[in-house]
């Protein structure tokens, strides 16, 4: 199995303040990576990193190398659309465009310039099936997509990243909006699609992480303090601050 | 940060402990009733294995109480989870006393066969397995437990022994010493069957401290 990512003393700073110290880590292609921590520890912030996302934020600067793909992501041979084509995200509130369900998925392949109908066709039912959607909105593709439950509006989403036919997943809290069930049929559906993509997802849950994930990865204050098989960090953590923190002795 | 969490593991640490305390107690009487041929205590013993019964349902049951509340993770999880085996193995022991108190009422109207000498040193050894499994477990104390676990070849010598000497000087030789024989050679081993499950929780016990699984490892106790 060989590296997607690999990160080599990575430090990034909103303005003078430093929000990640000296990350180094590889991920496997084809793995669910979790990153866990408390509000603030810096794990949204490197996984925007991964797409490039901090780009839009003025203040914002890294040193290091996140290597993708054996490239460096911010040298200048990544074009930063081509980047998000290949690095998709999903967010923690489901974010359809307000428009159909099925403009939802076509709309990224129509600005890149995709106009045969059969395969934009083929692509919506195929995206849609792999997010365990298609079912529930195959009858109603031209209804608005805001009129779709949360659960079904973040599958949605999801479908519709997948539809841009991306490497690599980010999973930025995708179920903190969304109930129990809702939540089971997107972690369903991560450890399905996982043969095809490689996912990083952020969490608070940890039971998702310990449920999902192959590795995981322990975040606080800038600092990743623990990166391991999701199974030893959740019943066998080696730092006494993993360990704090999962078992909510943490403070 | 204090967590209420911590106080219901303590209360299940003590219901622990207060079922080592009731199995212990079973193999101490079990082995006074061999001894002194006491009837009564014999009896009591197979009547008070109800309230061990009990006690291991309620410990079952706040187990699986604090892992679906709680969903405990690392150290907490070990715990809970190590707490469900001990509960299981305290209950075989307590069983196993009945089934040497049963032996002794079989026994009881008979005249010995011979002096008991090996049987009590072999009590003696369960007694304190199971004692040291049960305190390495509240202190979390892994030389403790290791000591356990390297104290169940005596207890196998010893039974052997008890096997050996009623199978060669008395049955082999005297048929009707059989009905007397037998009873002795079962209590041997019951004690011995005590000390594995003393030896199970202190492989257990290892687990839950420092993750390390012994059981069907020696190599790893070095």
């Amino acid at each position: 199995m060989s590296d997607e990512f690999q990160i080599k003393n990575l430090n990034a700073f909103y303005g003078s303040k430093q929000a990640l110290k000296n990350i180094n880590l590889d991920i496997s292609e084809k793995t669910i990576t979790a990153l866990i921590g408390p509000s603030g520890c810096g794990k949204s912030t490197f996984i925007r990193c991964l797409n490039r996302m901090n780009d839009l934020v003025k203040s914002f600067h890294l040193e290091g190398d996140i290597l993708y793909q054996g490239t460096d992501l911010y040298s200048g041979k990544w074009d930063v659309i081509d980047i998000r084509d290949k690095i998709g995200m999903v967010f923690q509130k489901p974010n359809p465009f307000p428009k159909s369900i099925r403009e939802n998925i076509t709309f990224g392949l129509k600005i890149r310039g995709m106009k045969d109908r059969n395969i934009l066709e083929h692509i919506t039912e195929q995206s849609l099936k792999k997010a365990a959607i298609w079912d529930e909105v195959k009858d109603r593709l031209n209804d608005h997509a805001l009129s779709l439950s949360g659960g079904q509006q973040q599958r949605l989403c999801i479908a519709r990243t997948l539809a841009v036919q991306p490497q690599v997943i980010l999973f930025d809290e995708p179920c903190s909006a969304l109930d129990p069930i809702s939540t089971a049929k997107i972690e369903e559906l991560m450890l399905e699609i996982k043969k095809d993509f490689t996912i990083i997802i952020v969490t608070h849950n940890m039971q998702q992480a310990a449920r999902v994930s192959d590795q995981s990865g322990f975040f606080l204050l800038g600092e990743l303090i623990e990166m391991g098989k999701t199974q030893d960090i959740f019943t066998n953590p080696h730092d006494k601050r993993t360990e704090d923190y999962i078992t909510g002795r943490f403070g | 940060m204090d967590r209420h969490f911590d106080d219901e593991l303590k209360e299940l640490q003590q219901d622990v402990l207060k079922m080592g305390i009731m199995a212990e107690e079973a193999i101490v009487d079990s082995i006074q009733a061999l001894e002194k041929k006491n009837k009564n205590l014999a009896l009591k013993i197979i009547a008070d294995d109800r309230k061990v019964d009990e006690w291991e349902l309620r410990i079952e049951e706040k187990c699986v109480d604090l892992l679906a509340l709680h969903q405990p993770m690392a150290i907490d999880l070990r715990f809970i989870t190590t707490a469900m085996k001990l509960n299981g193995e305290l209950e075989r022991i307590a069983d196993l006393s009945v089934d040497i108190a049963q032996r002794v009422l079989q026994l009881a109207d008979k005249p010995l066969l011979k002096p008991l000498i090996d049987i009590p040193k072999l009590s003696k050894i369960a007694q304190e397995m199971v004692r040291q499994s049960i305190e390495a477990f509240v202190h979390r104390d892994i030389a403790l437990a290791k000591k356990v676990i390297f104290s169940d070849a005596q207890a196998d010598e010893l039974r052997n022994r008890v096997q050996e000497e009623l199978i060669n000087d008395y049955m082999s030789k005297d048929m009707t010493t059989v009905p007397r024989a037998v009873p002795l050679l079962l209590i041997a081993r019951h004690l011995e069957r005590i000390c594995d499950h003393a030896t199970n929780i202190a492989e257990d016990v290892i687990y839950m401290v420092g993750a390390k699984v012994v059981k069907h490892h020696p190599e790893e106790l070095k």
